[in-house]
C-alpha cells in the first residue's frame, strides 16, 4: 500500500484498502477558521448535535479576516469565538495566533500518520510530516466535529521523483509551480501526491510545507512526504506526543510514477490566472509590479522571511512597488523579530502586518485595484483573487518576491545579488 | 426528477473564486451573497438567470477553495443542476452534501452551448439537449452517493449513523 491507503486502513479499521473503495474514516483532528466557522455551527445545530466528538481534536483559528477587518467580519469572528469557547475547543485568539497552516504544525497539533480535515482547502499542509490531511466543506466538517468521522474514497496515489541536487535559490515553491505547470490544475484530480526522491530529501521542513500546501492546485486530495530525519527533528522542536510513521511499501502501486530533473531548474512564476500557467524567471520578460506579498500558508514560515531578509538587508524597495511582509504566526513573528529580519524588512521600506490570510484572499491587507499588478508568495492568482477581476497576480517564491520588490518587475534572485 | 431549462455555459477550470469570491465571504445572509455569484466571470449571469437553468462548463469546475458557498449560492440562484465534464473534488462534495444536483459527462459539456434547451432526468442521467436534438448519459453516482442524496444531504444521512451508534 501507500503510504495515504495505509494511514486510511489504520483510520477504518481494515487490514488493506484499494483505490476508488468508500471507507467511513476516523480523524484525529478536526480543523476550522473564521469564516466557515458560521457555516459549521449551524449545520451542527440541524444534526441535533450539542457537543463536538472531542474537544481537544477540534481546533479553531481566526485567521481570514482578522483582526476584524469589518462589522460583519467581528460578528463572523465573534460567533466563531463563542462556539470554540462552549465546545472548549483548541482556540486561538488573536495575538496568539497564526495563519491556521503554519500554525498547525509548529504547536504540534500535527503528527505522522493522523487523519485531519479541515474547513479550508490548504489542509493537505499537513501532509508535509506524512499526515494524511485534505479540505472540505462546510457540512463535511461539521459532520466531522460531532461525529469524529468522515466518508472519503480512497484516492490514487501518484508519485513524484525529483532527481538531482537543488540550484540556488530553487526550493520547495519552484518544485510545485513547476510540477503544477507540468500536470495542469487537475494533472492530480482526486489523487494524492506523493513527493520523494534525492532533492526532496535535501529540502527542509519549510520547503515541504509549501509543496503539500499546493497539492490542491494540481486538484490533488493530499500532498504528501514520508518521514525521515529532517520530519523526526522538526517534531523533536515542537511536540512531545508519539506517533506511527508509515512509509509506503516498497511494492506499492502507483497509478503514475513522474520523475524531474531539477539540476537546472531555475525559479518559477506562475502568470495570470492560474497556477498551472508557469515560466521560467529568465521567460518572464518585463513585468512591471505595483506590489509585492510575502507570506500566506504557502511561504509565511521562518525560513522563508529569512531567504527574503538575504535579498532585501542593504536594499530599498522600488519606490514604485509596495511590499507586504505577513509572517505566519506569532512565533514567526516573533523569532523574526529576534533574529533581527523586521528590522531589515522596516528599513528597506516594507510594511510588516500580524499574520493573517489577509489579502491572499482579497480580503484585507492589501487589496488589488483594477489594472494592478502583484507578485505574491500565495498560492492562486484566479481572476479576481486579490482584489479586482481586472487584477493580476503572480505567483513564485520569497526568494523572486524580495528580489521583485527591489527591482518593481519580475526579477530573478541573481538580479539583486549581483 | 425530469428537470427543463436554458443554458449557462462556461469553459474550464471555473474557480470558486469566480463562483463567489472571498471578498464577500463575510457576509452571511445568503440572498445578499446570492447577488454575487459568478460575477467575476459572467457580470450578468445574476440578471439572466431564471429558475430551473443549468450551468454547463468543461474540466474541474469549481477549482480552488473549499467553500462551501460556492455551491450554496449556485442552488440558490435558481441553478437546477450542473454539468461538467469533470469536478474538483470538494466541490462535488460540496455540491452533493447540501442538494446540488451535479452530472458528470463530457459528451454533454462540448457539444452543450449558451441558451440551449436541456431537459434532465436526474435518475436515469439522461441529458436532453432539445436544442441541438441530442441525447447524452451521465456517469453514474456511486452507491455511496445515491445514499446520502436519498437520505436528502450528509446531515440527514450523518443523522441516521449517530442514532445507529446510540449516541
Amino acid at each position: 500500500m501507500t503510504l495515504a491507503e495505509k494511514i486510511l486502513a489504520v483510520h477504518s479499521g481494515r487490514r488493506k484498502v484499494s483505490p476508488g473503495e468508500f471507507l467511513n474514516v476516523k480523524v484525529d483532528l478536526v480543523l476550522s477558521n473564521d469564516i466557515m466557522t458560521p457555516l459549521i455551527v449551524k449545520e451542527i445545530q440541524r444534526l441535533g448535535v450539542s457537543k463536538v466528538f472531542e474537544p481537544k481534536n477540534v481546533v479553531i483559528v481566526p485567521d481570514h479576516f482578522c483582526p476584524n477587518k469589518d462589522i460583519a467580519s467581528a460578528e463572523q469572528a465573534k460567533l466563531t469565538r463563542q462556539f470554540a469557547k462552549e465546545q472548549g475547543a483548541v482556540y486561538f485568539e488573536v495575538g496568539r495566533m497564526g495563519i491556521e497552516h503554519v500554525l498547525l504544525p509548529e504547536q504540534g497539533l500535527v503528527l505522522p500518520g493522523q487523519v485531519i480535515v479541515g474547513a479550508d482547502s490548504h489542509t493537505c499542509t499537513y501532509g508535509a510530516l506524512g499526515a494524511f490531511a485534505t479540505g472540505m466543506g462546510s457540512t463535511d466538517i461539521a459532520v466531522a466535529m460531532a461525529t469524529g468521522e468522515i466518508w472519503m474514497k480512497v484516492p490514487q496515489t501518484m508519485k513524484f521523483v525529483y532527481q538531482g541536487k537543488l540550484p540556488k535559490w530553487v526550493g520547495g515553491k519552484d518544485l510545485i509551480l513547476y510540477t503544477i505547470g507540468d500536470i495542469g490544475v487537475d494533472g492530480a484530480l482526486y489523487s494524492v501526491m506523493e513527493f520523494a526522491g534525492e532533492a526532496i530529501a535535501e529540502l527542509d521542513m519549510d520547503g515541504r510545507f509549501t509543496m503539500a500546501n499546493m497539492a490542491v492546485e494540481a486538484g490533488a486530495k493530499a500532498g504528501m512526504f514520508g518521514v525521515d530525519d529532517k520530519t523526526r527533528e522538526y517534531l523533536t522542536e515542537h511536540s512531545k506526543e508519539s506517533y506511527s510513521a508509515y512509509q509506503a511499501d516498497g511494492d506499492a502501486e502507483y497509478a503514475d510514477i513522474i520523475e524531474y530533473d531539477v539540476s537546472k531548474m531555475e525559479p518559477q512564476v506562475a502568470f495570470p490566472s492560474l497556477p498551472s500557467n508557469v515560466r521560467s524567471v529568465s521567460q518572464a520578460g518585463s513585468v512591471r509590479l505595483d506590489q509585492v506579498v510575502i507570506g500566506a500558508c504557502t511561504n509565511g514560515r521562518l525560513g522563508d522571511l529569512r531567504v527574503a531578509a538575504r535579498l532585501l538587508r542593504g536594499k530599498e524597495v522600488h519606490p514604485e512597488t509596495r511590499c507586504i511582509i505577513i509572517p505566519g504566526s506569532q512565533r514567526v513573528y516573533l523569532e523574526a523579530l529576534r533574529e533581527g529580519l523586521i528590522e531589515t524588512f522596516v528599513e528597506a521600506g516594507a510594511v510588516v502586518s500580524t499574520p493573517t490570510c489577509g489579502p491572499c484572499c482579497g480580503g484585507h491587507m492589501g487589496v488589488l485595484a483594477a489594472g494592478e499588478r502583484c507578485l505574491s508568495t500565495t498560492n492562486r492568482n484566479f481572476v479576481g483573487r486579490m482584489g479586482s477581476p481586472k487584477s493580476e497576480v503572480y505567483l513564485a517564491s520569497p526568494a523572486v518576491a524580495a528580489a521583485s520588490a527591489v527591482v518593481g518587475r519580475i526579477a530573478s534572485p541573481e538580479e539583486v545579488t549581483k | 426528477m425530469r428537470l427543463k431549462g436554458k443554458v449557462h455555459k462556461y469553459g474550464a477550470n471555473v474557480d470558486t473564486d469566480v463562483i463567489i469570491p472571498a471578498r464577500y465571504l463575510n457576509i452571511s445572509d445568503l440572498d445578499e451573497l446570492t447577488k454575487h455569484c459568478m460575477e467575476d466571470i459572467d457580470g450578468e449571469f445574476v440578471s439572466r438567470v431564471r429558475l430551473g437553468d443549468f450551468i454547463v462548463a468543461t474540466t474541474n469546475f469549481g477549482c480552488g477553495s473549499s467553500r462551501e458557498q460556492a455551491p450554496l449560492v449556485i442552488k440558490h440562484s435558481g441553478i437546477a443542476c450542473v454539468i461538467a465534464s469533470s469536478f474538483a473534488r470538494i466541490f462535488f462534495r460540496n455540491a452533493i452534501n447540501i442538494g446540488l444536483p451535479v452530472l458528470e459527462s463530457t459528451e454533454a459539456a462540448e457539444a452543450t452551448e449558451a441558451e440551449d434547451e436541456l431537459e434532465v432526468d436526474l435518475v436515469t442521467g439522461e441529458i436532453n439537449n432539445k436544442t441541438k436534438a441530442k441525447n447524452f448519459y451521465a456517469k453514474p453516482f456511486p452507491k455511496l452517493m445515491l445514499e446520502i442524496t436519498a437520505k436528502g444531504g450528509l446531515i440527514e444521512y450523518a443523522e441516521e449513523r449517530l442514532k445507529a451508534r446510540g449516541t
